[in-house]
């Protein structure tokens, strides 16, 4: 009886223990089934590198005339693809991967294709720091990530040791691009915190405003502290300010409670959607309805499952891209996008479509070839963004500085019957 | 006014972080085990319930039934596999180490099946919010209800470890595990009992938390279950009124610390004050003192 019962025992464990490796079988099947899109192409380019190598050795400029000479320029995305912010990393992944397949497709980068390949940071700066490691083994030159600003610090150091071109789509923080080898497409924390001020403040949106923000973050406190400096300037005042910490995120009563006997007209959210769905549904529950106005944070909202959208409805969002804008760069994005994922893309999507295309135009101005090292190709990648001005799907006629942040207009949109209408 | 608005709000919390101590507390008491799965367990009861009433689109009724039946299955699975073969393991680090690993387990399972995306919890329950002081004062559904069951609960547990044999059984395998199998107590079958309902509590707390504060993810339980263990202690862990007072105070004394002293510091607080009360009572609240005799 009692070995029986081992008997059972141990097969259930292993039956877990199973569960928990088909777990990782299926995410590792689905990174393959995403490197073989790419696989034939870069087999190809592989055959011929023989061929072209000497071509490749004359310079760009030739390899640029003849398609696959001269090897792959391999390109690596880190990004969270599970864990609590796995909508972002995922939305990276796919559209950076549509973006290098289009590439691939009209001849590459100087004529060379690219091979993209992406790891999961879980949204944890360590294992961030991991990912980049094992994608510096596979032979990465340039890199597109990471994701969320707490990993792109961590990498920014990493690739800064190296001297490696990093592109971060949507790390937002101060510290992402400190370093000069390190540029971004988003807006910076401080940047959409001034912005968003301006634009309430300019647009006459309300006098009195409430802030609800996470201290414990350092997008939300990064933005907070914009906002408050750049509110001095504008013609509203800041009633109540209160925070909130990654370990007390399900209860805002106090917080909305505050702000409604502040007689806050609006709140401010410089938050993720995840609690700003809470406070949306909470502040229902209040009887208090104030106008709530986010930044980039916010989008996504509406994606939130089983979300009563109705909530958010009047929600405003500072955000650089609107799936429903009509112009045909989005059109053909979104279109593309949902062809092959099923999903309407995000703007962190959308970023990431602009850091390829980025790179591939920055690359093409400082005529990189595979056969440069990582090294080679960040100078020369370093000295060719400031001179590029993209035509994205978050800004037209985006222009870089030295500094690495990106010029381009900020939009707000509001959300009206469940979409977002630009304002 | 706003002060009677966040004792209220207090309550409502606690209650929760009560319910879900309670599940701790017997656990620990009887098993004498943290189970730091259990708060994993309240995020399977939230994802069951969602599972059935919003995806599926069924009574919320039958959500509640089968989110109690499948965690009390799952609890007594969780203890017959990871948990039972370690009882006698030379270090008592060993089951808590499993417990870890059930904890992430569970996570991990959650998120390949539902997805690392946020769901918005439709909430399980319909009555009314109570206006009071013309509509200045507002007392949500969800807060009755979670109060209600919170007390029931505890008035149920009582009962049944005073007035029954089975709860008799659970006292003395708490007080005596080997003197009790001499008794003929059936001790692993008590443990195993222990854990339906404290995976059946644990069911219950998912479908209030989430229903208060309508957001699921796969890691929904996990704070939420560290606060309860929390709660658990303050009260003196193995206690059931215990846990109910214990839970009530550190819901009550989180908001209202977030209120009036610093909202970025309302854990600060929080542990601050279990930090002190241990200090003064080490047993915590309403833990007895006892001696080991040698």
């Amino acid at each position: 009886m009692k070995k029986y019962h081992k008997i059972i025992s141990s097969v259930m464990a292993s039956a877990m223990a199973v569960a928990l490796f088909a777990g990782c079988g299926n995410a590792a099947d689905n990174g393959n089934a995403q490197a073989d899109d790419n696989a034939a192409p870069a087999e190809n380019a592989a055959d011929s590198s023989n061929a072209g190598a000497e071509n490749a050795e004359t310079g760009g400029e030739t390899a640029a005339t003849e398609n696959n000479a001269g090897g792959v320029i391999k390109i690596g995305g880190v990004g969270p693809t599970t864990g609590s912010a796995a909508v972002y990393g995922l939305a990276v992944q796919n559209a950076a991967q549509l973006a290098v397949d289009e590439i691939n497709a009209n001849g590459g980068i100087n004529g060379v294709q690219i091979e993209f390949k992406f790891e999961d940071d879980e949204c944890d700066p360590e294992k961030s720091v991991n990912a980049y490691n094992t994608l510096k083994d596979w032979g990465m030159q340039m890199l597109v990530g990471s994701v969320t600003s707490g990993c792109s610090v961590a990498v920014a150091e990493k690739t800064a040791e190296d001297n490696m071109f990093q592109l971060t789509p949507s790390g937002s923080s101060v510290d992402c691009v400190k370093y000069d080898n390190a540029f971004r497409v988003c807006f910076s924390d401080p940047n959409q915190g001034m912005a968003s001020a301006k634009y309430i403040g300019e647009n006459a949106i309300a006098s009195t405003v409430a802030i609800i923000y996470d201290s414990s973050d350092i997008y939300s406190s990064g933005i907070y502290e914009k906002f408050a400096a750049e509110a001095a300037n504008q013609p509203f005042e800041i009633v109540s300010a209160e925070a909130f910490t990654a370990d007390s995120k399900t209860d805002f009563s106090v917080q909305l409670q505050k702000a409604k006997d502040a007689g806050a007209e609006l709140v401010f959210l410089p938050i993720y959607y995840t609690e700003a769905s809470l406070i949306l549904s909470q502040a229902s529950t209040l009887g208090y309805a104030p106008i709530f106005f986010g930044c980039d944070g916010l989008d996504g909202i509406l994606n939130v499952e089983n979300f009563d959208t109705s909530l958010a409805e009047g929600v405003m969002l500072l955000t650089p891209f609107a799936a429903d804008a009509e112009d045909e760069l989005t059109k053909n994005f979104v279109a593309a996008y949902k062809e092959k994922f099923g999903d309407t893309p995000n703007q962190f999507a959308a970023d990431a479509y602009d850091a390829v295309y980025a790179i591939k135009a920055a690359g093409e101005k400082a005529g990189i070839t595979p056969d440069m090292d990582m090294s080679a190709i960040c100078d020369a990648m370093k000295a060719a963004m400031p001179q590029i001005t993209l035509d994205g799907l978050t800004g037209t006629g985006m222009t870089w500085d030295v500094s690495g942040e990106p010029n381009k207009e900020p939009k707000a949109v509001k959300i009206t019957n469940g979409v977002y209408t630009a304002m | 006014m706003s002060f009677i608005s966040y004792l209220i709000n207090g309550v409502s919390l606690g209650s929760v972080y009560a319910i879900i101590a309670l599940g701790y507390t017997m656990v620990y008491g009887i098993a004498k085990m943290l189970n730091f799965a259990h708060g994993d367990v309240i995020m399977v009861g939230g994802f069951v319930v969602f599972t059935i009433v919003s995806s599926l689109g069924l009574p919320p009724v039958l959500g509640i039934v089968a989110a109690v039946a499948i965690c009390t299955v799952l609890g007594m699975i969780i203890e017959r596999v990871a948990y039972k073969p370690l009882r006698n393991a030379a270090s008592p680090l060993a089951v808590l180490i499993t417990a870890i690993g059930v904890s992430y387990l569970l996570q991990n399972i959650a998120l390949l099946l539902f997805g690392a995306n946020t769901k918005s919890f439709t909430s399980i329950v319909s009555i009314p919010p109570l206006k009071l002081a013309e509509g200045k004062l507002m007392i949500s559904g969800e807060t009755i209800v979670t109060i209600i069951s919170g007390i029931i609960i505890m008035v149920c547990l009582t009962l049944f470890v005073n007035r029954t044999k089975a709860g008799q059984a659970m006292l003395a395998v708490s007080e005596d595990k080997g003197a009790a199998q001499l008794m003929g107590i059936n001790v692993n079958g008590t443990i195993a009992l222990t854990f339906a309902i404290g995976s059946a509590l644990a069911a219950v707390a998912g479908m209030l938390l989430c229903s208060s504060y309508p957001s699921l993810t796969p890691y929904t339980g996990a704070m939420p279950g560290i606060k309860a263990f929390v709660a658990a202690v303050f009260g003196g862990i193995g206690s059931i009124p215990g846990a109910m007072i214990g839970g009530i105070l550190l819901g009550i004394i989180e908001i209202l610390g977030k209120a009036y002293i610093s909202s970025q510091m309302a854990d600060a607080i929080v542990f601050a004050v279990l930090i002190i009360v241990l200090l003064v009572k080490p047993a915590g609240i309403l833990g007895k003192n006892i001696q080991e005799k040698v």
